[in-house]
């Protein structure tokens, strides 16, 4: 027994040193210590384990910090302090809001059904954490490693929508449907433009594997610029459309109107308190963050660094840099845009995104095959005719949508 | 059969018996989601990871959602009263429902099942390979009916000459 005990200190002290000496890897080789040390038939069903906790506790304490961030950056642009009471500088707001949070009474409403209410804040943090386990977050750092990765992140969100139509339509309440359904229109839609951009870099790699995805991404050009898929002109449009759809998918502002406070009293969370109301928070960021993580992986190059000479910096910390990077722009975003009229959602999406999008596609396939020319001024020619391609059409659709609207008066079928 | 095959199937039968068995319209149709979710299982169990991932994200995130708003567009009241069937019905239903089961039931004991032993892992690029040549043709045409489809349902939509929009 003594042995044994003083085999696995010398093995602990071993994998602790091998971790100081390559931060980049020390996840990967903690893991790997901890469920070599499980009997053989466990190893597989811990390792799990120890993913899902890694996971939750990071994208947990991420959720914390970003709502956080998301007070503090909103006060400062609102030319307002922000929470500042609790703990210096209101760093310990996350804490009493989580307290809060748990402490409130949880309300079903009478003719409400009381099981799918239950279930629908359930479902929806589920499937939400689901998508964050195909993510490549640094170097051998995909929880799970899968052949069709991204189809699993949009199938997995696409059963949120279904979780939003539940919780409108379980509370028994007109702002609720209104809300869901709104979001369930909203988040069709702009998963069209979402999968189309996307599909442009799978398109170039030939795969749907997000690691072989982040791995060709990997390099340099000319010694400086990283081989960033956003660095080309198709991942550049791509790029802009994938962000516009991830705000039209989590529904932030300026396309949170299923949520919309001020005229459907925050639609689908109307009937919702306590921690359930939590949950629906939690889910929310936790969706944005992963949404972000995407457009990390798929255009800003994953965990790669953005200079050689800072390659020796955790390739994970690249990752959530740039996570939190976009983040911030999220709260940005909130904090400086007016939300959209439906119709505007709609024509945004249908007229402008999705044509847009098959367009890019088209310059994709083009800036595949014109990568064999080999004359002298191939790069600045092949970067000529893709802004030509996305450029003139991208005008003419913008104008169409720009053009005054003029309304008939409204009548209200309901409401008179 | 393994326990896991067992737990999916009851998954999926019991979501099956639940779809057609609940008085809620609305109930059924999220029945009908669960057991589209257990054959996306059934399918990842077999390690068709592809075809599962696509199960989900077709049955489950799009056409359950289709189910769910023409429930919502078509009746009064989410809640549907309870439907008197007459006796003579009944003995249709019974009637059909035992010749659709004897059908299938023909035709699953007429196949003959080949288990290939050892799983062969395919790749989604594979898969692709296949559909753009092997099988291009019916994948053009299943593309052509869902584009008559959408324009049929915008031709539906759309207002006719004349009638003032609402």
């Amino acid at each position: 027994m003594n042995e044994l005990f003083s085999e696995w200190v010398r093995r602990a002290v071993e994998t602790l040193s091998e971790m100081l000496r390559n931060p980049d890897q020390a996840p990967v080789v903690g893991k790997a210590f901890i469920v070599s040390v499980f009997p053989e038939f466990l190893q597989g069903v811990v390792g799990a384990f120890i993913s899902i906790a890694a996971l939750i506790s990071v994208f947990g304490g991420l959720f914390a910090l970003l709502t956080l961030m998301e007070r503090k950056g909103l006060g400062r642009i609102q030319n307002r302090p922000g929470p500042n009471r609790v703990g210096p500088f209101g760093i310990l707001q996350p804490v009493a809001d989580g307290l809060k949070m748990l402490t409130k009474e949880d309300i079903v409403p009478f003719r409400a059904d009381a099981f799918l209410h239950f279930i629908a804040p359930v479902i929806l943090v589920m499937m939400s954490l689901l998508t964050l386990a195909v993510i490549p977050y640094g170097r051998n750092m995909a929880p799970i490693e899968l052949d069709s990765a991204l189809l699993f992140f949009f199938a997995a969100g696409a059963c949120t929508e279904l979780a939003v139509f539940l919780a409108g339509w379980a509370s028994r309440n007109k702002y609720s449907l209104l809300g869901a359904m709104r979001a369930i229109a909203q988040m069709i839609s702009y998963e069209l433009p979402l999968l189309l951009a996307s599909f442009s870099a799978v398109l170039l790699v030939g795969s749907l594997s997000l690691v072989s995805i982040v791995d060709s991404q990997g390099g340099f050009m000319l010694g400086v610029l990283p081989k960033w898929n956003v660095l080309t002109p198709w991942g550049f449009v791509g790029f802009i459309i994938f962000m516009i759809g991830a705000f039209a998918e989590s529904n932030r502002s300026p396309f949170d109107l299923p949520e919309a406070e001020s005229e459907l009293i925050a639609g689908h969370l109307t009937e919702y308190s306590g921690f359930k109301y939590a949950l629906f928070f939690m889910a929310e960021y936790i969706g944005m963050l992963a949404i972000s993580g995407l457009a990390v992986t798929l255009f800003l190059g994953g965990w790669h660094a953005p200079v050689p000479f800072l390659g020796w910096v955790p390739s994970y910390c690249w990752f959530f840099a740039k996570l939190l990077t976009l983040a911030c722009f999220f709260i940005w975003v909130r904090a400086t845009l007016p939300r959209l009229r439906a119709d505007q959602l709609m024509a945004l999406a249908w007229k402008c995104l999705i044509p847009l999008s098959f367009i890019n596609l088209g310059v994709t396939v083009f800036w595949h095959y014109s990568a064999a020319w080999s004359f002298a001024m191939a790069l600045p020619a092949r970067w000529g005719i893709a802004f030509l391609a996305l450029a003139v059409p991208y005008t003419f659709l913008a104008r169409q949508l720009g053009t005054k609207k003029t309304f008939a008066r409204r009548t209200y079928r309901f409401a008179e | 059969m393994s326990i896991s095959f067992i737990i999916i199937s009851m998954i999926i039968l019991l979501g099956a018996a639940a779809a057609v068995s609940f008085s809620n319209l609305i109930h059924c149709a999220l029945s009908l989601a669960v057991a589209m979710v257990g054959l996306a299982m059934l399918y990842l169990h077999l390690g068709a990871e592809f075809v599962g991932f696509t199960q989900v994200l077709v049955y489950v995130g799009a056409v359950s959602i289709v189910v769910l708003f023409a429930i919502l567009l078509t009746r009064p009241a989410p809640f549907s009263p309870g439907v008197h069937v007459p006796w003579h019905g009944r003995v249709t239903g019974i009637l059909v429902a035992g010749l659709v089961a004897g059908m299938l039931v023909g035709a699953v004991l007429g196949t003959p099942l080949t288990s290939h032993v050892g799983q062969r892992v395919i790749t989604v690029k594979q898969i692709g390979m296949e559909l753009m040549t092997t099988y291009a043709a019916p994948l053009e045409i299943v593309g052509l009916l869902l584009t008559a489809a959408l324009m049929g349902a915008v031709i539906l939509a759309a207002p006719e000459n004349g009638e003032k929009k609402p």
